[in-house]
């Protein structure tokens, strides 16, 4: 019996939603593997959450409470991840499938030999290893992934594959890790972080409900009416590639073949005609609107409620609709 | 200054895809294929800086010999030249034995700087990057928005879920790019042109000092062992707006029956 570890990815002291959905991943995995549940929190504030990550299924929480965890460029972490595998013994770890935790884990792969599987949106176990579910070909093709015989295995797991429950575990034990890193880990130093998020919306792909908008809004000003819609339904924003060349909002929001990829449980695209490079980034979204003047578009193929029509006539009166029967 | 641009084949995102069901590796028969969307964000980086700071730019694709389009449409956006690794021992590679094979021909170059697109349309992994940084023993800054060289050092904004991080280091290093990092050009028709002569070293395995036993399908540290088609979609509701919007409280009642009001 060993340990099943979860990197934590977390901001302003609190673990992100889809720590606690990997941390009820890893729980059902460790339930068949024979292993315990330990957190990893690198970078500050790791003790205020001992408690939240023990009540979602963490028995230890490796700890490296230090700024030197994200001051410089992903080699720290890896290091610091590097030493817990090592003491710890533990074969498989999970990580948030986000830009910047993709390079420590590859990184991370490469020293302790081991293989990466991203964007996992499911997990099994079969012969003591680790099968996950990827969606490759924007979800085109649904494969099933596994390790080599005696690999770390290395799992990537996608926003919202998982619903966080809790088990009704008391708090984390709390495990301070001494991390001593190699001249090479402080090469790279990250100079300034620009925070560009203005609003309390959630990102497009943690978000359960996401409002996209295209090149069908015509302006910039199209977007205002994306976010009032957004926020009578709790939702992220994002947009068409058309959108963000334009410069009508920004690249980071972008949904496709080259910028993110979208599975929310409703995503509601206005003035967006669904090309297949739009279409990889948003088609595994379980429920698809689409609000387009051309019925012709292709996103009404994939449609599972369309309007033909302006969407400056219907969306301020669906915006209306909402508001009045949420009372 | 040397740059070098590893760019991919992948298969059209317009085109079907399929799995060869023997090797569970990517069906090439029939498929068309093109080189990847995000590298056409990478070479314009690196032109820009063959033409702001002289750089000599080499495009570098691990693929078969069918490849070789691949390496002269990348050719043709102004790159100088081209090393092409073809050997069967690298075939059904995963990401990390890509990276192996990837890195070692980079140990046969001379380079102060490495672009990358930040991912793949393919299988999106987005971890070869970082993992041919983590074996050169070089920085990894990647998902670069923006790119500044001056003199030794590399200045990135890495873009992430909510901005981007400054960062910076020494080079040589390894980068990749988003693309909203620039606007690519098209290649001109002296530039197509010009592609059918530039330089391509094409290298095997052997020559590069690539460790067969640490690559191909059969060396693989992950695989995959099954793959299916999505299910197709059923028909929804598609109703046409007269105008008035009366068609928005039919979504709503669509809406509220699916509980998401």
């Amino acid at each position: 019996m060993g340990e099943l570890l979860v990197l934590i990815d977390h901001a302003e002291g609190q673990p992100r939603k889809l720590s606690l959905q990997m941390l009820t991943a890893a729980n059902q995995v460790a339930s068949q593997t024979g292993d315990t549940v330990s957190a990893v929190w690198l970078g500050e504030g790791a003790s205020g959450a001992a408690d939240v990550l023990g009540r979602h299924g963490a028995t230890k929480l490796y700890a490296w409470d230090s700024p030197d965890a994200l001051g410089y460029v992903t080699l720290p972490q890896v290091e610091a991840l590097q030493q817990v595998m090592e003491t710890s013994g533990a074969e498989i770890l999970f990580f948030a499938s986000t830009n910047l935790i993709k390079d420590v884990a590859a990184r991370l792969a490469i020293r302790v030999d081991g293989g990466v599987i991203t964007d996992a949106t499911g997990v099994e176990v079969a012969d003591g290893r680790i099968v996950a579910t990827k969606e490759i070909f924007g979800g085109e093709l649904i494969t099933k992934c596994t390790f080599a015989d005696g690999r770390k295995q290395i799992v990537g797991i996608s926003n919202n594959a998982f619903a966080a429950e809790e088990t009704g575990g008391g708090a984390a034990e709390v495990v301070n890790l001494d991390v001593s890193l190699s001249e090479a880990a402080t090469a790279a130093k990250v100079t300034n972080v620009e925070k560009q998020v203005t609003s309390d919306r959630p990102d497009i792909a943690e978000a359960a409900v996401v409002v996209a908008g295209g090149r069908g809004l015509g302006d910039e000003q199209g977007f205002e009416l994306m976010e009032q819609l957004a926020d009578v339904l709790g939702a992220g924003v994002g947009a068409s590639r058309a959108a963000t060349d334009a410069g009508w909002y920004p690249h980071r929001y972008q949904i496709g073949q080259t910028g993110r990829t979208v599975s929310p449980m409703l995503y509601i695209g206005s003035g967006i005609s669904g090309a297949i490079q739009h279409r990889a980034g948003m088609q595994t979204s379980q429920n698809i609107i689409a609000i387009n003047k051309d019925g012709e578009a292709p996103i009404f193929s994939i449609a599972d409620f369309g309007i033909v029509g302006d969407l400056y006539t219907v969306v301020p009166k669906l915006i209306e609709e909402l508001q009045a029967r949420k009372g | 200054m040397k740059v070098i641009v590893p760019v991919k084949r992948v298969p059209d995102t317009a085109g079907e895809k399929n799995i060869d069901p023997n090797d569970k590796t990517v069906d090439r028969d029939g498929i068309e294929s093109v080189l990847c969307p995000i590298n056409e964000f990478s070479i314009e980086e690196a032109v820009r800086l063959k033409e702001s700071q002289g750089a000599e730019v080499k495009v570098l694709l691990m693929g078969p010999e069918s490849a070789q389009p691949i390496v002269r449409k990348a050719l043709s956006y102004g790159l100088d030249s081209a090393v092409q690794i073809t050997d069967d021992a690298v075939a059904g590679s995963d990401a990390i034995g890509t990276a192996k094979a990837i890195a070692a021909a980079l140990k046969n170059e001379e380079f102060d700087l490495v672009i990358f697109g930040n991912q793949a349309t393919d299988a999106r992994t987005c971890v070869v990057p970082a993992a041919v940084a983590e074996i050169l023993g070089l920085p990894s800054l990647t998902y670069a928005r923006h790119l500044e060289v001056d003199g030794d050092k590399v200045v990135v904004h890495r873009e992430h879920e909510e901005g981007y991080d400054v960062v910076e280091s020494t080079l040589p290093a390894i980068v990749s790019v988003v693309e909203a990092i620039n606007e690519p050009r098209y290649p001109s028709f002296k530039g197509i042109m010009a592609a059918k002569s530039k330089p391509l070293d094409v290298k095997s395995a052997a020559d590069i000092g690539l460790d067969t036993s640490e690559v191909g399908m059969a060396n693989a540290n992950a695989v995959i062992t099954e793959f299916e088609h999505r299910p197709p979609k059923e028909a929804g509701t598609i109703v046409e707006d007269d105008g008035s919007g009366a068609t928005a409280a039919q979504l709503a009642d669509w809406m509220q029956s699916k509980k998401f009001v």
